[in-house]
């Protein structure tokens, strides 16, 4: 870490809050909001036998769930590369 | 071969793999007990994650519970799924780099302070030790209805295997042996799902067959669930709100930060090598317990409908008490299942009108246990999910004795009372802890307390209200100190213990239920299950506005805020 500036500190914990935030967005979108609070309306459109809402609050969110992850671990596994702050 | 002689060697196949593994992977050293070594790859961990995180809840009693309450369940699905979005970006990676061995360890550092380590290890052993109760009477019913052994005796052994392998081999060994548990409980959760969709539906994809057309007919299946619970009298299946919108958000919301919050897992991201195995490991770990969770609405539904149908073949014609199938009687025979012939026709009512239903009780827990014998699968099936289940009670109960036993040798023994243990002595200490930590959970198995029926609840409240803000606050704040962090653990615990107890008494005492004149639910209409969040709230803003009113952080803690912050430097961190 000496060799890394404060203001390099500083921008890299930055880009990383800010991805997080962009996903939580995502995370909260796909279970609270599709999933509860827009579900009555999401209802009213079919995927198969499922209703959509239904079918993001017991299935489509838990999906999202484990992209949201791996993208998170990619992109900062990037952002690690280009601060070159990786452990090894 | 009959049912029995199955079961026993599905069974007795499964615990000799455990007790090879607990031979194979023994600790030679704290690093070894405490986090495997910290060389498990993050696939592998992954994979351990997910046993000790699917626990005989998981397993046994969420599709019963999402059977009977349709998408009111979907609560479980998303708060015990989503909390690992949480996990793997706000706390995971940090700890990991922060290397150390125990949850109170990293809180008693961040927040300088013997007595915040104190408050954790003692928010930690109440979340584990409630936890772990559950598990063992998993494993006591288990044997019980399986392989028909008295109940203590199940549970004698069931803590036989666990004493074996964990005081063998620590994390190293509980590693290995969840890696194994896991295989077979999947197997055992999906394989009776898939015969079950190819039944109803033709589609061997249990997440598919729910959104498919029964078989031979053009009707959704879903279609006809909601039908034949609304014809019963019940709320539609796909819509039944639990008691309200704002309930469901906050009982999920207090299912994903508990689960963040519960020490037992974010333990198993320190036995990986880098930083950047831990967010990946966590990304793992949620596809393996995916697998499970995708399929559980898939099974919810399809027992439902099946266990409709034996017991109403035809609409209006209703099964023969003297007729009903063996499984009926098995499970009957439990005190599961209760049938009260209320009209004397000798036929079997079901319906929602209390008056003349006449399965007066339908346990959760049978659908899934039960759910192969009701769809008439061969009986090496049965066995199997036989297996399954105590694989996932036994992970489960691994990982939080493990979590208990070395916040007891590590924070409690090592960090306060004698730090001038040598490395050796600290080894065998954590093995007695260990061993007593199985006593006394076989204890309150065999024994349960008045209040061992609403403790899985409240270890979820007790993480969510405590743990979680503690830890993401002590990493992503500079400003929380000492006193903040004190006050807001303490706050956020006492009002959820308040809502809870107020509800259900003290200790889960009904007789000691307080203010009973308030309406049940009263805050918000929010049920003291889904109470962590406010309690978590509530620690948030406490420890905000107590840290703003007392003394800053000391430098040289901002100093170990940065450093766990990025990852590269993590392996010198690790030294003890």
């Amino acid at each position: 870490m000496s060799q890394m500036t404060d203001e390099q500190i500083k921008a890299y914990w930055s880009r990383n809050v800010s991805l997080m935030v962009k996903l939580l967005a995502v995370w909260f979108v796909v279970s609270f909001g599709f999933g509860i609070i827009l579900v009555d309306v999401l209802n009213q459109f079919q995927i198969g036998g499922y209703k959509l809402g239904f079918w993001f609050a017991q299935q489509g969110s838990i999906y999202c769930f484990v992209v949201l992850i791996f993208v998170y671990t990619s992109r900062m596994a990037a952002l690690d590369r280009e601060f070159n702050v990786e452990e090894d | 071969m009959d049912l029995q002689t199955l079961t026993y060697l599905f069974v007795g196949t499964t615990f000799s793999i455990y007790i090879a593994i607990a031979i194979w992977a023994r600790a030679g050293s704290t690093k070894d007990f405490y986090v495997a070594g910290g060389g498990v790859h993050p696939v592998a961990n992954g994979m351990a994650t997910a046993a000790d995180w699917m626990s005989a809840a998981s397993f046994i009693s969420m599709a019963g519970m999402i059977s009977f309450m349709g998408y009111g369940g979907s609560v479980f699905l998303m708060g015990w799924t989503g909390g690992f979005v949480l996990l793997a970006m706000l706390l995971a990676p940090y700890l990991r780099k922060y290397g150390k061995f125990t949850v109170p360890e990293f809180i008693g550092d961040r927040y300088y302070s013997k007595t915040a380590r104190v408050v954790a290890v003692i928010c930690l052993i109440i979340c584990s030790v409630t936890y772990v109760i559950g598990q063992m009477k998993g494993i006591g019913v288990a044997f019980s209805r399986f392989l028909e052994v008295e109940y203590t005796t199940g549970l004698l052994i069931g803590m036989c295997i666990v004493f074996f392998y964990s005081v063998l081999g620590g994390m190293k060994g509980i590693t290995y042996t969840q890696i194994a548990q896991f295989c077979v409980l999947i197997l055992a959760y999906t394989i009776p799902a898939i015969f079950i969709s190819l039944n109803l539906t033709g589609n061997p994809l249990p997440q598919l067959g729910l959104g498919s057309t029964m078989n031979g007919s053009e009707t959704y299946l879903l279609d006809r669930l909601d039908q034949v619970v609304m014809d019963l009298g019940f709320n539609q299946y796909t819509t039944d709100v639990r008691l309200s919108g704002i309930n469901m958000f906050a009982y999920t919301m207090s299912l994903m930060i508990g689960t963040a919050g519960l020490p037992h897992v974010i333990i198993r991201f320190f036995t990986v090598p880098k930083v950047r195995d831990a967010r990946s490991s966590a990304g793992w770990a949620l596809v393996f317990i995916a697998i499970l969770y995708t399929t559980a609405p898939a099974v919810a539904a399809m027992a439902r409908l099946n266990l409709i149908d034996t017991i109403e073949p035809t609409k209006g014609e209703y099964l023969v008490y003297d007729e009903r199938p063996q499984w009926f009687k098995n499970w009957e025979t439990t005190g599961l299942l209760q049938f009260e012939d209320k009209n004397a026709d000798g036929r079997i009512q079901y319906s929602n009108d209390a008056a003349s239903n006449e399965m007066v009780k339908v346990d959760n827990d049978i659908m899934v246990l039960a759910n192969p014998e009701i769809a008439k699968l061969p009986n090496w099936v049965i066995a199997l999910v036989a297996a399954g289940g105590l694989a996932a009670a036994l992970s489960t109960a691994a990982g939080l004795l493990l979590a208990i036993a070395s916040s007891i040798s590590h924070d409690l023994l090592k960090g306060m009372i004698a730090p001038n243990i040598t490395e050796k002595q600290e080894l065998n200490a954590s093995r007695i802890a260990m061993a007593f930590a199985i006593a006394g959970a076989g204890y309150l198995g065999y024994n349960p307390p008045d209040f061992a029926a609403g403790t899985v609840a409240l270890a979820f409240g007790l993480a969510a209200s405590s743990i979680f803000p503690a830890l993401m606050m002590g990493i992503f704040s500079k400003t929380i100190n000492r006193e903040g962090a004190i006050a807001g653990m303490i706050a956020g615990i006492g009002v959820t213990l308040f809502y809870v107890f107020q509800h259900k008494g003290i200790m889960f005492v009904a007789s000691t239920a307080f203010l009973g004149d308030m309406e049940p639910n009263w805050f918000l209409g929010i049920e003291p299950n889904a109470f962590g969040v406010v309690g978590g709230v509530v620690n948030f803003s406490v420890a905000i506005v107590v840290s703003r009113l007392t003394g800053a952080v000391p430098a040289k803690v901002q100093e170990l805020v940065e450093h766990i912050r990025i990852p590269m430097g993590a392996s010198t961190a690790q030294d003890h």
